[in-house]
C-alpha cells in the first residue's frame, strides 16, 4: 500500500470548501476512499448530509462525476450507472476502466436504503458502497436510526425522566452484508486510516459487489469538540464497540486487534449524547452496552479464528 | 413493409422493445405488465438484443436504476402498471426534472385499495403533474407504434424528457389483435443511435446530477423545465408525421373521428375509443350529429388545438376512467372545462364517470351518453355535472 506521502500527492476529488461541519467524519472518510482509488471513479450519493453540504447549486465539490438521486436509492441509482457502462463497454462505445462508488449514511443505508443495497449486491454488481454512520439521521438534526447505539440520547429518542436515551441495540449492518455472501464486506474506521485506505483499494479491486461500513463521528450530533473525531473513532476500535474487519469471500479476518480492551465507558464518556447514563439510576445502561459489545466481541473472534 | 401479425397488447410492447434495442432495461413484474418483462426476459436470454437487463428488487429501484442508466447516457426503457408506479413515484419527479429521456410502458392499472389488477386511468392520472409525457393508446397497434415514438420524442434535443405510453390493462394488455409489424431495420434507423448529453460517464468533463437546490435558483429550473413541453407538443406532431411516412398509419395529439359536421362530441382516452367509434356510427344512423375526440396526448395537453376543435361544439361529454377526489370532476374533464373556458363559444359539458376497477363500458353505455348529450345540448344548459355509467347506486 502506498504511503501517506504519496497518498496525500493524490488529486483531491472532494475539493475544499464544502458546507460540511468542522470535525465531520464523513469529508475525511471520502477523502480517504478517494484517495485510494488508482482509476477513474463515479461516485453516487444518497440524500443526507455529504450530499446536501457538496452540492449547493450553482456549486459543487465533487472532482469527478457525481449522482445524487434520492435517499433511499444510491445503490439502484449506481447499479443503473454501472450496468450503463456495462453495455457501453461492450458495444466498444467505451474503453476507459471506471470503478463505482456510493456514499450514504446510516439512514440511508441501514434504514431506508437497505433494500436497494440488498438488492443491488444479490444481482451483483460491480460497485462499492461505503455507509458513513454516524448513528443516526443527522441532516434532519440527530433522530434515531437502526444504528444508533443503545442508551444514546438523539432527538427522537431524547434522554428524560422516564426513558435513558434509546432502549434497543443497534443493528448489526455488516454482518447482513456478509451474510448476502458478496465477494467482500469490511469495517472500518477513520481514526485507522491505513486500515481503511487498504480496505478501499482491496474493495475496488474486488469483482463484484462489495460493502464497507465505517464509523463516522459527528460533533454535533453526538456532542464532542471537533478537534476529537480521529480519537473518537479509535476509540470505539479500542472499546470493541466497532471492530475492524473484513470477510474475503466469506472468510473472516479481524485486521486490528486492540493491544488492551477499554471498556466502553472510555468512549462514551467523551460524548454529550452519553451524560446522561452516568447520573442517577442509568449505570445499569452501560452495563447492558458493556455486555452486549462483549458478546459481539466474542462473537466476532470465534467467527475470525 | 413488415408483417401482419397476432398477438396480445404486451408482446406487442415488449416486441417494440425488442426492435428498438435498448442499451439498459430496469424492470419489476406486475399484473398486468407482467408478460412485457417477462416476454423482454426471453429476448435477452436467446440474445435476440444487446439489452443489458436489470432485475430489479422492486418499482422504487426500477425508477432508480432507469435514472442512473439515463444519467450515465444510454438509452433506457422500462414498463410497470399502478402499484408498482406508485412505488416509482418518488423518482419519476427526479427522471422527469432531470431531463432524462427514459420511455416507459404503463399498462393502465386501478390504484388499491381495494386491491384490483384491472384497468382504470388512476395510476396515470394521478402522476400526471409529474412531468412525464403521457400518450394514451387504443389497441396494440398503437402501443407498438407509440413505442417507437415515443423514443424519438424523449431524446428530441428540444424535449429531453421522459414518455410513458399508456395502455389499458387487459383490454389492451391482455387482448390477441392483429397488428402491423415493421422490419427490425426500419424500427433501428427510425429510433437511431443515441446521442447522450451531459454523460455521467464522462470522466474528462465531471458533471454533477441533483446537487441541492434551494430558493435561488430552483423557481429557475422550474421554469426552464417548463418551457420544455411547448416544443414536446411540435415534436409529438412531427414525429407523428415521420412515422406516418414510414408505416401510412396517422399520428398526432389526438385523433378525430366524424367530427367535421358534428355539433355534439364525446372525448376519451385509451381503449374505449373503439366502442365509442361503434357507438358514434350507431347515433349517426339514427340521426344524431355526434363525433367522438380520442385524445392521445394528455401531457403536454393540446388546449389550443381542442379550443380551435370543440370551440364550436353545443355540448360535449367528456368521460374520465379516474376520479380526482373532492375534486369538481374528473382529471380530464377538469382539463378540457379549463381549456375551453378560453374558448368564443363554449360548449355545454357534462363529466361521466366509467370503468373503474375494469368494469366494462360498453356501445349501448356510450349510445346513452350520447342521447343524454342530444337532450342536454336542446335544453340548452348541463343540469347533472357528473354522472356515473354502469355503477350500483
Amino acid at each position: 500500500m502506498a504511503s501517506l506521502k504519496e497518498l496525500s500527492s493524490n488529486k483531491e476529488l472532494l475539493s475544499g470548501g464544502h458546507r460540511l461541519c468542522a470535525g465531520c467524519g464523513a469529508s475525511i472518510i471520502v477523502r480517504q476512499v478517494l484517495l485510494a482509488a488508482d482509476t477513474p471513479v463515479v461516485v453516487a450519493n444518497a440524500t443526507g448530509c455529504l450530499e446536501v453540504a457538496t452540492t449547493i447549486f450553482p456549486y459543487t465539490a465533487w472532482r469527478c462525476p457525481f449522482i445524487h438521486c434520492a435517499f433511499e436509492n444510491a445503490a439502484s441509482t449506481l447499479s443503473g450507472v454501472e450496468t450503463a457502462y456495462r453495455a457501453l463497454k461492450k458495444k466498444g462505445k467505451i474503453s476507459q476502466d471506471i470503478r463505482f462508488i456510493a456514499f450514504g449514511g446510516d439512514g440511508g443505508t441501514y434504514d431506508i436504503g437497505l433494500q436497494a443495497l440488498s438488492g443491488a449486491c444479490e444481482r451483483g454488481h460491480r460497485m462499492l458502497y461505503v455507509c458513513y454512520d454516524n448513528q443516526a439521521y443527522m441532516n434532519t438534526g440527530i433522530q434515531r436510526s437502526s444504528a444508533t447505539p443503545l442508551g444514546a440520547a438523539t432527538t427522537t429518542c431524547p434522554a428524560g425522566k422516564l426513558l435513558p436515551g434509546k432502549s434497543q441495540n443497534r443493528k448489526d449492518l455488516t454482518e447482513i452484508m456478509a451474510a448476502h455472501h458478496i465477494p467482500y464486506v469490511a469495517q472500518t474506521s477513520p481514526g485507522r486510516w491505513n486500515d481503511l485506505v487498504s480496505k478501499t483499494q482491496t474493495a475496488l479491486r474486488t469483482e463484484g459487489p462489495s460493502f464497507m461500513n465505517v464509523l463516522s463521528p459527528c460533533p454535533r450530533g453526538w456532542r464532542f469538540p471537533p478537534n476529537e473525531t480521529i480519537k473518537i473513532a479509535q476509540l470505539a476500535v479500542d472499546t470493541c464497540l466497532w471492530p475492524l474487519y473484513e470477510v474475503v469471500e466469506g472468510k473472516w479476518r479481524l485486521t486490528y486487534r486492540p493491544k488492551q480492551k477499554l471498556p466502553v465507558e472510555e468512549w462514551l464518556k467523551t460524548q454529550g449524547r452519553f451524560a446522561h447514563l452516568f447520573k442517577g439510576d442509568n449505570q445499569q445502561v452501560i452495563e447492558q452496552l458493556q455486555a452486549e459489545v462483549d458478546r459481539r466481541w466474542e462473537e466476532l473472534l470465534e467467527k475470525s479464528s | 413493409m413488415g408483417k401482419l401479425i397476432s398477438m396480445e397488447g404486451n408482446q406487442a410492447a415488449a416486441e417494440a422493445m425488442r426492435q428498438i434495442n435498448p442499451d439498459v432495461v430496469a424492470a419489476y413484474p406486475i399484473t398486468p405488465q407482467t408478460e412485457v418483462v417477462q416476454t423482454f426476459a426471453q429476448f435477452v436470454a436467446d440474445g435476440r438484443v444487446d439489452t443489458e437487463f436489470i432485475t430489479v428488487e422492486s418499482e422504487h429501484s426500477a425508477m432508480s436504476a432507469c435514472v442512473g442508466a439515463a444519467a450515465a447516457g444510454t438509452r433506457v426503457m422500462t414498463a410497470t402498471s399502478a402499484n408498482g408506479m406508485a412505488l416509482m413515484w418518488e423518482i419519476l419527479y427526479i427522471a422527469a426534472s432531470t431531463r432524462l429521456p427514459i420511455v416507459m410502458a404503463l399498462v393502465n392499472r386501478a390504484l388499491s385499495a381495494n386491491i384490483n389488477i384491472h384497468c382504470d386511468h388512476s395510476d396515470s392520472m394521478g402522476a400526471r403533474d409529474a412531468g412525464w409525457i403521457q400518450l394514451y393508446c387504443e389497441n396494440s397497434q398503437e402501443v407498438y407504434d407509440t413505442l417507437i415514438q415515443a423514443v424519438r420524442i424523449a431524446e428530441h434535443p428540444q424535449v429531453r424528457l421522459p414518455v410513458m405510453v399508456c395502455y389499458d390493462g387487459f383490454i389492451i394488455s391482455h387482448a390477441v389483435e392483429c397488428l402491423k409489424l415493421l422490419e427490425d431495420k426500419e424500427v433501428q434507423e427510425f429510433v437511431g443511435e443515441f446521442k447522450p448529453v451531459n454523460s455521467l460517464l464522462d470522466i474528462a468533463h465531471p458533471h454533477t446530477f441533483g446537487p441541492l437546490d434551494l430558493y435561488d435558483f430552483y423557481f429557475e429550473h422550474k421554469r426552464q423545465q417548463i418551457e420544455a413541453y411547448g416544443p414536446a407538443k411540435q415534436v409529438i406532431v412531427e414525429i407523428g408525421k415521420q412515422f406516418s411516412a414510414l408505416s401510412g398509419r396517422e399520428y398526432g395529439l389526438f385523433e378525430g373521428y366524424r367530427l367535421q359536421d358534428a355539433r355534439l362530441a364525446i372525448v376519451l382516452l385509451g381503449s374505449a375509443a373503439g366502442t365509442a367509434k361503434e357507438a358514434v356510427d350507431r347515433l349517426r344512423a339514427d340521426g344524431l350529429p355526434i363525433g367522438l375526440l380520442k385524445l392521445r396526448a394528455f401531457r403536454p395537453f393540446p388546449s389550443e388545438e381542442l379550443i380551435q376543435l370543440l370551440g364550436g361544439f353545443e355540448a360535449v361529454a367528456v368521460l374520465d376512467r379516474a376520479v380526482s377526489f373532492g375534486a369538481t370532476a374528473g382529471p380530464l374533464f377538469t382539463e378540457i372545462s379549463s381549456a375551453l373556458f378560453r374558448a368564443d363559444r363554449r360548449p355545454l359539458l357534462v363529466n361521466y364517470i366509467y370503468g373503474l376497477g375494469g368494469r366494462d363500458i360498453d356501445i349501448e353505455d356510450i349510445q346513452k351518453v350520447g342521447e343524454e348529450l342530444e337532450r342536454t345540448a336542446e335544453r340548452g344548459k348541463t343540469e347533472q355535472l357528473v354522472d356515473y355509467v354502469s355503477v350500483r347506486e
